[in-house]
């Protein structure tokens, strides 16, 4: 049978779901989903669609996160859950040299790449355009990031179109979501009956060869187009991305930033959750002999004092200027270093702050100021 | 320049040849890379990662001159950990090195026209490369000025080498921040060697390295007084981890100091550089 083209639109019966997963661990793939985990929806292997969080749907708000449970519900009526695909490609700990003590000197060796075939399904619109930014980080300057590399290249990506927004989304605003436009292998879009699939790559298409596919309906088109229309339709929040440049770079000693500072506290959970943050350190870890070793990379964090350090002090010693570091980054000079936005409007600083700060209320309370 | 590998983290080994004491906590080392095939060459203004195993990195200017590819030397202050570990060096130890990283002080650029060197303390130690640069070729520079101040007689760095390059037509003027009774030279901050140079603003290029205070100083002043503000250069200190803009230790607004620094044309950074603690 031959493979459906790229652009394609095919409806899938729900329990074919299950042919997908079980053809891509077929050919080798790990498959992440999403699942109920620690309280929240968290992304981890599965192998079979009775894992996938049916009819979980998440409360979230400043400071919050709480799961309920509706009869009937889709598989991926929550939004996103702490975790994103950064993970997957940028380990929150990862070895980058061994180091061997050989007679009077030192053999340093760069460890094998691990070159997993990992596929993802349930990846938002939101995470996609995190992934296209992680990339560019990693990836579009003159030295790129070999285990970024490594693990990109074996990424296999099942999307999904949000049918519900959080109260923290903002990816409207930010142009980022929720319609998933581009950068999965598949995008489905969940209805009550079925998905309506739309092949991303022609590696996406082959997967669902054998399956039981078949034209969609109309209706059914018109009724998945609706489907992240409604989840737009449901944001609040926003930023605006033609103006928050210069808001915050012609505002850099605003009083706001005293304000926020007083608040904040430059805990790190927003730099952690994000999808783009992509500050790290390399550590030394050493046998007890001193014979071996392994330089260690780990996330860092704008908001620690060590992230700035210099042998004349912290660069950014107090929370305001970490705070400040953090959201002109994020927000402004991303922008001139990337050209793009570093914040993606997915929501999860909000949410995973533990007094609830707001950035898109941090910055709305500069726009229109100067000095 | 030499090519990077294709992890950046990897590291060359080098063996410490001479170990030379300078001023209080600062020594001075000169390296020789053991794989005979490493083809190290740098640039002015360019830094290493000097690494010793189980302890760490720390990110040092280079300080030996470019024309030299036999010998590479390091002028490295006791700051923290890794560079309290480095002061127990002795020669034939060994010391990793990553590099060279970042951009360098532009001279070719300044060819043709005078040069004013203005360095603070240790901060005379990325610019050493610049000044046998500006010997080696003097012929292609107009009035060449090093204008150097430390807090004290003692804390002069290189103080034995001043008369050579005095000797190679370079004007060396020394001022420090508090004398000692047999101190006969100036007393007084370095702004005020600037102050007090003769200099023809629209030919002149100026190379600044020390305290970031005094950087802005002198940079604001080079610029009352004509020097166009893409004509002055500072080298800024920021926390480097991995050197090649992939870490985020080292963001100063758009720039990442490690790839788009340490070396900025002061038009570039002036707007940030006046706003404490970004």
């Amino acid at each position: 049978m031959t493979s459906p083209d790229p652009g394609t639109e095919l409806w899938l019966p729900k329990p074919e779901l299950q042919g997908v997963i079980d053809h891509l661990r077929a050919i080798g793939y790990e498959v992440v989903g999403p699942r109920v985990a620690d309280g929240a929806v968290t992304l981890g292997e599965i192998t079979s669609l009775a894992e996938l969080p049916a009819g979980v749907q998440d409360e979230q708000e400043p400071g919050k996160y709480r799961l309920k449970v509706i009869d009937g519900g889709g598989y991926f009526d929550h939004v996103v859950g702490p975790h994103s695909l950064k993970p997957f490609l940028f380990p929150p700990r990862t070895t980058v040299l061994q180091v061997l003590r050989v007679r009077d000197s030192w053999e340093a060796h760069s460890p094998d790449l691990p070159r997993p075939k990992r596929a993802v399904i349930g990846v938002r619109s939101c995470d996609l355009h995190a992934l296209a930014i992680q990339d560019r980080v990693f990836l579009g300057g003159p030295h790129r990031d070999p285990e970024y590399a490594a693990r990109r290249d074996g990424l296999f990506l099942i999307a999904v179109n949000c049918s519900r927004s959080a109260a923290t989304c903002f990816c409207v605003s930010m142009d980022t979501g929720p319609a998933v436009t581009g950068g999965a292998d598949l995008v489905l879009t969940e209805l009550p009956d079925g998905f309506v699939v739309r092949i991303g790559t022609d590696a996406g298409g082959a997967v669902l060869a054998g399956l039981g596919c078949r034209e969609c309906t109309p209706s059914e088109l018109t009724e998945a187009e609706a489907v992240p229309k409604r989840a737009a339709a449901q944001q609040t929040r926003k930023i605006n991305p033609a103006t928050v440049h210069d808001t915050l770079m012609n505002n850099l000693q605003h009083p706001r930033w005293d304000d926020v500072a007083n608040r904040c506290l430059s805990c790190a959970n927003c730099t952690m959750v994000c999808p783009t943050c992509f500050c790290s350190t390399v550590n030394e870890v050493t046998d007890l002999a001193g014979e071996q070793t392994t330089r260690e990379r780990v996330w860092e964090s704008c908001f620690n004092e060590e992230h700035s350090w210099t042998g004349s002090g912290a660069v950014h010693p107090t929370t305001k200027s970490r705070y400040r570091q953090w959201l002109t980054h994020k927000l402004a000079t991303w922008i001139d270093q990337f050209g793009s936005s570093g914040c993606v409007g997915c929501g999860r600083c909000i949410t995973w702050c533990p007094v609830g700060l707001d950035l898109t209320e941090e910055v709305a309370a500069m726009e229109g100021s100067h000095g | 320049m030499t090519e990077l590998p294709a992890n950046p983290w990897q590291v060359m080994m080098t063996t410490v040849g001479a170990v030379t004491p300078e001023t209080q906590g600062v020594q001075t080392y000169n390296l020789t890379f053991d794989d005979a095939a490493v083809k190290y060459s740098f640039l002015p203004g360019q830094f290493n990662m000097l690494y010793l195993p189980g302890v760490g990195e720390s990110a040092i200017s280079v300080s030996s001159d470019p024309g030299n590819s036999t010998t590479l030397s390091h002028t490295v202050r006791v700051v923290g950990n890794v560079t309290r570990a480095m002061a127990r060096l002795r020669p034939g130890d060994k010391l990793g090195v990553r590099g060279p990283f970042g951009t360098a002080w532009p001279v070719a650029d300044l060819s043709g026209k005078d040069v004013v060197v203005v360095a603070g303390g240790l901060g005379l130690a990325p610019l050493r490369p610049a000044i046998y640069h500006f010997i080696r070729h003097r012929s292609d520079y107009g009035r060449v000025t090093v204008l150097y101040g430390a807090r004290t007689p003692d804390d002069l760095l290189y103080a034995a080498e001043y008369d050579a390059w005095r000797a190679a037509d370079i004007n060396v003027e020394v001022t420090v921040d508090v004398g000692s009774p047999d101190w006969l030279g100036s007393i007084g901050f370095v702004t005020t060697l600037l102050a007090r140079l003769q200099i023809d603003p629209a030919r002149t290029g100026v190379f600044a390295c020390g305290p970031e205070v005094m950087m802005r100083f002198i940079s604001a002043s080079a610029v009352d007084r004509g020097v166009p503000a893409d004509q002055v250069f500072v080298s800024l200190e920021r926390n480097m981890n991995c050197a090649v803009g992939l870490c985020g230790h080292c963001q100063f607004g758009a720039a990442f100091v490690c790839k788009d620094g340490p070396v900025f044309p002061f038009d570039r950074v002036r707007q940030l550089l006046y706003v404490e603690h970004f």
